[in-house]
């Protein structure tokens, strides 16, 4: 046994940039797919808003925990492949972001009147001028303080990665407290870590809420 | 030839068969207004004319093409017919002068350069030049529908529809909307619109058309319309509507 030193500080704080990594991975693979969830969600084709829909909902129902168990685990018994952990933990956040923001932005997308649809196709713009420069820029405004929300929902459910043995933040927590038998120090700076990074987003999100009315 | 001929347009929705063969000509510079009690057909007529809804049968033509929803050049047709709405739907998340400029740039009717001027232009024929750098939120009512007349100016249309563009308004705002809409009548424009306005219809139009039931049921010049209507239906509207 060993005393808590500054070397376990820093090994939290080195471990951050795993949750910074996976929080980068999910929504850089899962923004755009939500993206392209979203308007499958408000498309005028039924089979597409009900595939979409369907998948959503499949993935919103299954505990994140039970996505990277499918994946890590559950992948070589069905298929026989041993996956990468990174690529597990990737797969399984990105479905988890795309599905989550994908539900948000659709809320955003259809709470833009269907008169400022209509009123951009009166002047000849196409559907996607349409979407680009009235749809879009109104939805995202409207989407913006909830999808802040979720983005610090994720940062905190990277933790759960460390169940599959993946050291971000909370694994390396579990590591330190382990080998310096200080439980309390180390998940109390473990959580102090998260409360720092969370906060301004938080913050963040509050202030666009007072900035932006929804209209403009 | 019209530059708008309508026949036997039928047009239902759920059950409810809301156009029952209606057949007008409008001609070019011709001030139409269509009056008729709510539900007799004339808002779906207006938005039948530029392919908002498609007919069931008969057929619309605009300057001799036939307009309908899965037409090849509906864009290009619908920057030809400016439509103005009831409730104005401006871009709340745009200044003004991006209100009016963002179709004419992305259409390449316009370029860059000249797109502040073009907006100070139809800005001055609606009397709000000074209103160019507002945000919709900050103007009244009939501000907000001047700058909804000029963004459809700006596409430079060869027809324009009016869907109730006053009904919304608080009373003492309708006549700034209407004056814009008569000077425009005066510059030559065609102008169909639907309205309660029985002042405007009476003064400014060049022919009434009473709707009724999803028909045409009357029409004719204003002052004999008004003082000779020669149906019941006809007659009862107006004395309800003075």
């Amino acid at each position: 046994m060993r005393s808590f030193s500054l070397i376990d500080l820093v090994s939290l704080v080195e471990a951050l940039r795993w949750t910074v990594a996976l929080v980068v991975l999910a929504l850089g693979f899962g923004a755009p797919l939500a993206l392209g969830l979203a308007m499958g969600r408000i498309s005028r084709f039924a089979g597409l808003r009900w595939i979409m829909a369907a998948c959503i909902q499949i993935v919103q129902s299954v505990p994140l925990l039970g996505l990277l168990f499918f994946f890590y685990f559950g992948m070589p018994m069905f298929l026989g492949i041993q996956v990468p952990a990174i690529l597990a933990v990737t797969v399984a956040y990105t479905l988890y972001t795309a599905a989550f923001l994908g539900e948000i932005w659709r809320g955003g997308l259809e709470a833009v009147k269907q008169a400022q649809w209509e009123a951009g196709a009166c002047l000849g713009l196409s559907a996607w001028q349409q979407f680009r420069h009235i749809i879009g820029p109104q939805a995202l405004r409207l989407s913006l303080p909830p999808t802040v929300g979720f983005l610090v929902q994720l940062i905190k459910g990277t933790s759960l990665a460390s169940i599959i043995g993946f050291v971000e933040l909370a694994r390396a927590g579990q590591v330190v407290s382990a080998a310096t038998f200080q439980p309390l120090l180390t998940y109390a700076l473990v959580a102090a870590i998260y409360f720092a990074l969370c906060l301004p987003l938080t913050l963040w999100s509050r202030s666009l809420e007072a900035r932006l009315d929804g209209s403009r | 030839m019209a530059l708008v001929e309508i026949r036997d347009v039928h047009k239902t929705f759920g059950k409810v068969e809301v156009l029952k063969g209606v057949s007008l000509d409008v001609e070019e510079g011709e001030i139409v207004t269509i009056i008729g009690r709510s539900g007799s057909g004339k808002s779906t007529l207006l938005r039948c004319i530029n392919a908002l809804e498609s007919v069931d049968s008969g057929e619309i033509r605009v300057e001799g093409e036939r307009v309908h929803a899965k037409m090849p050049d509906l864009k290009k047709f619908r920057q030809r017919v400016g439509i103005v709405f009831q409730a104005f739907n401006l871009f709340p998340h745009l200044k003004v002068e991006r209100n009016i400029t963002l179709a004419p740039l992305l259409t390449g009717r316009t370029e860059k350069a000249k797109a502040r001027a073009l907006a100070e232009d139809v800005l001055t024929r609606v009397g709000l030049a000074d209103k160019i750098d507002a945000w919709p939120e900050q103007l009244s009512g009939g501000q907000q529908q001047r700058v909804a007349i000029a963004r459809c100016l700006a596409m430079a249309p060869h027809l324009m529809l009016f869907d109730e563009v006053t009904s919304a308004l608080d009373p003492e705002l309708v006549g700034e909307v209407l004056k814009v809409m008569e000077a425009m009548a005066k510059q030559g424009m065609t102008m169909i619109l639907v309205t309660h306005e029985m002042g405007f219809a009476r003064n400014v139009a060049d022919r009434i058309v009473f709707m009724h039931q999803g028909r045409v049921w009357e029409q004719g010049p204003p002052a004999k319309l008004f003082a000779n209507p020669k149906t019941p239906e006809l007659a009862s509207f107006i004395a309800s509507a003075k």
